[in-house]
């Protein structure tokens, strides 16, 4: 009976196991042997280093790579200021029956693909688009001004894809604040900037920062957006990936900027939750 | 004497709906003061305009004299213990209490001082490092206090902060209370809609009912001489007859009920006879098996019930011998009556002075 309830479990489970195993298990720790491989000189595969050497003689590697760790966090940070009044607005603010209502409008735009998005972005932004048509007509721009391809253009696209991610988490914790709360705090002769930093952000802690974890995970993963709007010169790291794999075609310096980046979004995690004295397990829950 | 509290005409309307219309009083320094009411009879919306967390439709608040239309919870000398009592869960009881210290933007070592005492005051002295969450029903009742009174507002809202205990800590807090407000000397407004909290704790009592205050006085007056009708029900049991005044001279009236008994009882104006009467009578006033010597009694038979046993408050519920109405007789555990069973015939007397009549509105 016993043995039966094991097998029927291995049973319905060995979909996913197979899933995990053959798509994400069996081909990372192919990617982690090969970035530990190069071609030696006699065109054979050996073990090396070198792969990971290169990108700390390469200024060019590890400065994208800083930057690109620099911006994400900013846009996660970013992401959080914009979030933060909205997911209150949502919770606090707006009456019961329009909660919902709002909620589907942040939601909206993720029925379209990330790809139609910022395309829709750079209908706006580009130099012959909407906006710099209105200001040319209103007569505020002499001539139209290229707003694509700028880093705050690429940051203004990160932000706007990793809201959703942010909102939803605030939205839930703040939920279970109590409004009296926020209420006695002001009756004990706090302002609102008080009720803010001593209230309302040390509640929302858990929600900030798993939303800070997904939006960061995402944004420094992203390669649509920075590619898109930040134009040749944007320069993230996600970009060096591609390149080394499919215009290079070095698979091998690839993956081990693929590795370099999962450390390196690991690490930060860690910090961050350190920083706010938050542990992951309450986090995820 | 000074007035902390002045609180005239004033008014709120929600789109249509009036929460609290035109209700004016007054609270001298240092008193204990009740608003005791059924909910949604306004006495929180009420509270909450004097803490300033509403703004009045109409009329005007007044603290120790100055106006506090316009000004905002944080800038006025009151502060509000919630009902339940909204501590802060993310700093330990020092915090909590220093949290309105440190607004204030005193020095650390005044507010480390005065932390001390007020936690000494409510008897928690050494649990300033303790978490919220470990504290039991009625420290955390103390903290909230604490927290408040150690901004030593000119006057302390109370919003039922008793309404989450049991029963038992209940009764043992409406004592520490009243014996903290005699202690500190600040004057409490407190609202409730539990009688016996009001009763036992206020020096003054405001029973409030569908916005208005119904009869505002000291607890005795209001058991003893309730003034309308809600006052008479909803402070303390009553017996209630429906009936018609047969004949009145002065202050006493014979009213004849729709049951079918004739009361004697005294009124408080002169009645028409023929005029529809309700007829309050409280259970402790209804005797059981009278001395016969005592003549001026009101007396009727009843058929008890049921023996409705709860200790120094036991009742007997029973019906008049031709009608359906339920009577509640207060039953003294002094043993005499112990003999009293269900389906017994009993003879009932009541004085005249202890009716209270109302005219049917």
């Amino acid at each position: 009976m016993k043995n039966q309830k094991r097998w029927g479990l291995f049973f319905f489970l060995s979909p996913v196991l197979l899933w995990l195993a053959l798509l994400i298990i069996l081909p990372q720790i192919d990617l982690l042997a090969m970035s530990f491989r190069m071609e030696n000189d006699q065109g054979r595969m050996v073990w090396s280093l070198s792969n990971y050497f290169n990108f700390f003689d390469e200024p060019i590697y590890w400065l994208t790579f800083v930057r690109t760790a620099i911006y994400s966090i900013l846009v996660t940070f970013l992401t959080f200021v914009i979030a933060l009044p909205v997911a209150f607005y949502i919770t606090k603010v707006v009456a019961p029956k329009f909660q919902g209502f709002l909620l589907v409008l942040l939601l909206l735009p993720f029925w379209v693909s990330e790809l139609v998005r910022v395309y829709g972005w750079m209908i706006l932004l580009r130099e012959s688009g909407v906006i710099n048509h209105f200001l040319t007509q209103m007569g505020i721009l002499g001539q139209p001004v290229e707003m694509l391809y700028r880093d705050s253009t690429m940051i203004l696209g990160l932000v706007y894809t990793s809201m959703l991610f942010m909102v939803v988490p605030i939205v839930s914790v703040l939920e279970s604040l109590d409004d009296s709360l926020i209420e006695a705090a002001y009756d004990l002769g706090a302002n609102m900037w008080t009720i803010l930093v001593k209230i309302i952000i040390p509640h929302a802690t858990p929600g900030i920062v798993s939303g800070s974890i997904v939006v960061f995970m995402l944004t420094l993963g992203n390669y649509l957006t920075p590619n898109l709007m930040g134009g040749k010169n944007s320069l993230w790291f996600t970009e060096q990936i591609y390149n080394q794999f499919i215009a290079s075609f070095n698979w091998n310096q690839g993956s081990a900027f693929g590795f370099l980046l999962l450390v390196l979004s690991s690490i930060i995690v860690w910090l961050g939750l350190k920083l706010t004295r938050q542990n992951l397990k309450k986090v995820v829950q | 004497m000074q007035i902390d509290l002045s609180v005239q005409n004033v008014t709120k309307k929600f789109k249509d709906f009036v929460a609290v219309d035109n209700v004016s009083f007054e609270v001298p320094d240092g008193q204990f003061f009740s608003i005791l009411g059924p909910s949604g009879c306004g006495k929180t919306t009420l509270l909450r305009m004097i803490a300033g967390l509403t703004e009045p439709t109409e009329g005007s608040i007044e603290i120790r004299g100055q106006s506090m239309l316009g000004i905002p919870p944080n800038k006025r000398p009151v502060n509000l213990i919630f009902q339940h009592l909204a501590l802060f869960p993310m700093m330990n009881v020092k915090e909590n209490i220093a949290f309105g210290l440190k607004r204030r933007g005193d020095s650390k070592a005044v507010i480390n001082e005065k932390v001390a005492a007020i936690l000494e005051r409510v008897d928690l002295a050494g649990f300033g490092d303790k978490k919220v969450d470990q504290l039991s029903g009625g420290q955390k009742q103390r903290v909230a206090i604490a927290r408040c009174l150690v901004l030593e507002p000119a006057v302390l809202l109370l919003d039922e902060p008793l309404g989450a205990l049991d029963l038992k800590l209940r009764e043992q807090m409406k004592v520490e209370l009243k014996k903290l407000q005699a202690k500190v000397g600040t004057t409490f407004i407190y609202i409730t809609h539990d009688q016996s909290e009001a009763l036992v704790m206020s020096d003054h009592v405001a029973v409030m009912n569908k916005g208005v205050f119904e009869q505002i006085d000291t607890p005795q007056v209001l058991y003893n001489r309730p003034e309308t009708p809600f006052v008479a029900q909803f402070v303390g049991d009553n017996n209630a007859w429906s009936g018609r005044i047969r004949q009145c001279e002065d202050t006493r009236a014979e009213v004849e009920t729709n049951e079918g008994p004739v009361f004697r009882t005294k009124v408080r104006e002169n009645l028409q006879p023929g005029a529809e009467v309700d007829l309050f009578l409280r259970p402790e006033a209804m005797l059981i098996q009278p001395d016969a010597s005592l003549s001026d009694l009101n007396r009727f038979e009843v058929i008890v019930k049921d023996i409705l046993f709860d200790g120094a408050n036991s009742r007997l519920l029973a019906h008049p011998l031709d009608a359906d109405t339920e009577l509640l007789i207060a039953l003294p555990q002094t043993r005499q009556f112990d003999y009293i069973r269900e389906n017994d015939k009993i003879e009932i007397g009541w004085d005249e002075q202890s009716g209270i009549c109302f005219p049917r509105s």
